[in-house]
């Protein structure tokens, strides 16, 4: 279960980077005047990957300021929302779905490997500091399961073999090719493709 | 079988790329000039033709939808919300579009928003589709650069602009009016409904929502005629539909098929049928997690859609087919369902917010067989108490698929737990003891 636990090291201060700030303002113009309060939860986003993939309180304290809003309208949402992590994860984070259609196909098997390989309980760091995992709800590619995100990728038709390779590579800090590990390049049936054959060939 | 001539989604295994050039050599931004000179009433009266239904769960006729929202532009903007908050579990056709086809999304963004006066559309995708997110902007910005949106959309003299919002994670958000809460930028919790989202919806201006594969099928429909949809399947349940076949199939897989075909069918032809062979079959959940399981016998002639699954006390939904296998414990998998509804409540009502964890505590018992027998008929009352008293459909999303289990497998649960906690029995039980107090860690 996704516990919403506020860290208790907290930086005194955040402040967007140069970068972030001119995004900022972009994304804030998507909206009618006046509404810049619909921004907030895509500025979250830019502090989180800014500040190492969590959201320390002042970068909600800062994006209230930013968006001339509440201070606990940014909380509220900070809390309500799985993605924003409020208590440092690795830099490389995995997220295993473990919901009904990737359980089927063997998601408890992978969560096993990250058990093994990174730390046996959810975001704790691995003991090189770089990794943690956590179990999360449907992901939305049930066709590819089991699959997990690593950061923003995902990663497709896995096996326990396949994970533990990913995992290696991680370690060292190479990127493994994120997609489907078994060679699929979309949802398409593997060898019994039934419909659409004079595109395959087109 | 439907006809590869008359699948809507010719790039749905990205055989050609999604690119703007690619997709206009499909057939896609052809004519949309023309299309739209032909007015909001044809556009609207067309679709209502097609009798296309809505493609994100609920079914409601796309055409009426359209046509709530006002005629004449008032002191208010009209928008237009794309749902591509894709969570249902079993369900990923929406991610396909995204990526695929993501021109398709585009043109029927414009056109629908013609239709509904909106100048201003929002793409709502959850915010795990980072990269297909991408895929869709780099797409936004070809449309752009080619005159196709912006001042005056592809030559239509319409001006629209399209922004993406991401969300962040909250299946609740898939709800129509939790979506337009978020994009306001608060907690994704539903609105009570009357005001409808087509006079008062985001920021108080009246909003059309719907959902991507629908808007994706307009340009189709409208360039072929409603006439041409609506041959498809049986009337009122017509066109075609992209099913996503996953669990224990040998080739889980999307496929674009006719409205009604059976699920047989699907199974056996497109997904290499199930694991063990078909008499290995368990159960199926026909629409994504929501929708109450099929029985093996049902499954033999079931056909896939919207009012023969009502028909069969189940739900077309998202048409996300999960299939089960007897190497599976079915309870297990249930339990696990109703985890994800636990995890998912947004905690507004409290029937929903705490009848999910009660569901999902039992069924992990029941799983076990740590139950008593009393508790099959108490678990069934609990998804009673849910059902119906909460401001949204999760509600019934949660409790659906316990009472599906329920009905389909009372038997086996309760063999499963025989345990019965009256005294006679259990002798080392003292009497008015609450088994569940004795329990470990899920009491």
């Amino acid at each position: 279960m996704a516990v919403k636990k506020i860290s208790k090291v907290q930086p005194e201060k955040f402040e967007f980077n140069k970068k972030n700030k001119e995004t900022a303002d972009i994304i804030i113009k998507n909206y009618p005047s006046g509404k810049q309060q619909s921004a907030v939860m895509a500025l979250l986003y830019l502090a989180q990957k800014q500040n190492d993939n969590w959201i320390p309180l002042s970068a909600m304290k800062y994006i209230a300021k930013y968006l001339d809003m509440p201070y606990i309208k940014v909380y509220e949402v900070a809390t309500f929302y799985s993605m924003y992590n409020l208590t440092p994860v690795g830099k490389y984070f995995f997220q295993v779905c473990t919901t009904t259609p990737c359980m089927l196909r063997g998601a408890y098997n992978l969560v096993d490997v990250c058990k093994r390989k990174i730390a046996e309980e959810e975001n704790r760091l691995s003991e090189d500091g770089k990794t943690s995992w956590l179990e999360v709800e449907c992901l939305g590619a049930c066709v590819n399961a089991p699959m997990l995100q690593l950061n923003e990728d995902y990663y497709e038709d896995l096996d326990p073999t396949k994970l533990e390779q990913i995992i290696d590579k991680i370690s060292n800090d190479e990127i493994p090719q994120p997609g489907s590990y078994r060679g699929r390049l979309s949802s398409e049936p593997e060898n019994t493709r039934k419909t659409l054959i004079g595109n395959k060939n087109a | 079988m439907l006809e590869d001539k008359d699948r809507i989604f010719q790039n749905l295994y990205n055989d050609f790329g999604a690119d703007l050039t690619s997709a206009k050599q499909r057939g896609d931004w052809k004519d949309t000039k023309e299309i739209c000179g032909k007015g909001r009433e044809w556009i609207i009266n067309e679709i209502k033709t097609s009798e296309l239904r809505g493609r994100g769960g609920a079914g409601f006729p796309t055409g009426l939808k359209w046509s709530f929202a006002p005629k004449e532009v008032g002191s208010r903007p009209h928008y237009l919300v794309i749902n591509a908050d894709e969570s249902e579990p079993g369900t990923c056709k929406d991610r396909d579009i995204l990526r695929f086809e993501p021109h398709k999304l585009i043109e029927g963004c414009l056109i629908a928003s013609y239709a509904v006066n909106a100048h201003k559309c929002y793409i709502y995708i959850r915010g795990e589709y980072f990269n297909e997110g991408q895929k869709l902007q780099t797409a936004i910005d070809e449309a752009y650069n080619d005159g196709l949106l912006g001042k005056n959309s592809a030559g239509t003299g319409w001006e629209l602009d399209i922004y993406i919002h991401y969300g962040a994670g909250a299946y609740i958000c898939g709800e129509e009016t939790a979506l337009l809460e978020s994009i306001e930028g608060k907690k994704g919790q539903p609105r009570l409904k009357p005001p409808f989202p087509a006079l008062i919806g985001l920021y108080g201006c009246p909003t059309i929502i719907n959902n991507v594969e629908t808007i994706s099928v307009v340009p189709t429909i409208l360039r072929r005629g409603g006439k041409w949809f609506s041959s498809l399947g049986r009337p009122k349940n017509t066109g075609s539909k992209i099913y996503c076949i996953s669990g224990n199939v040998n080739n889980p897989c999307n496929v674009e098929e006719e409205m009604g075909i059976p699920l047989k069918e699907l199974i056996e032809k497109h997904a290499g049928g199930v694991i063990g062979g078909w008499d290995n079959l368990k159960a199926v959940i026909p629409g994504g997690s929501s929708m109450p399981l099929l029985p093996k016998e049902t499954c033999e002639t079931i056909k896939m859609d919207f009012d023969a699954c009502v028909e069969n006390k189940t739900g077309l939904g998202t048409a996300g087919i999960v299939v089960i296998n007897k190497d599976q414990d079915i309870i297990k998998c249930m339990a696990r369902i109703a985890r994800f509804y636990k995890h998912e409540s947004c905690g507004q009502c409290t029937p929903c917010r705490e009848g999910s964890g009660w569901m999902w505590r039992m069924l992990e018992r029941m799983a076990k067989g740590e139950a008593t027998r009393d508790e099959v008929d108490m678990l069934l009352d609990v998804t009673k108490q849910i059902e119906g008293h909460t401001i949204c459909a999760f509600g019934e999303g949660s409790s659906w698929p316990v009472q599906g289990l329920i009905r389909n497998f009372k038997d086996e649960i309760i063999e499963r737990n025989k345990f019965d906690p009256i005294v006679k029995k259990q002798k080392e039980i003292p009497y008015l003891v609450d088994q569940h107090l004795l329990e470990k860690e899920n009491a």
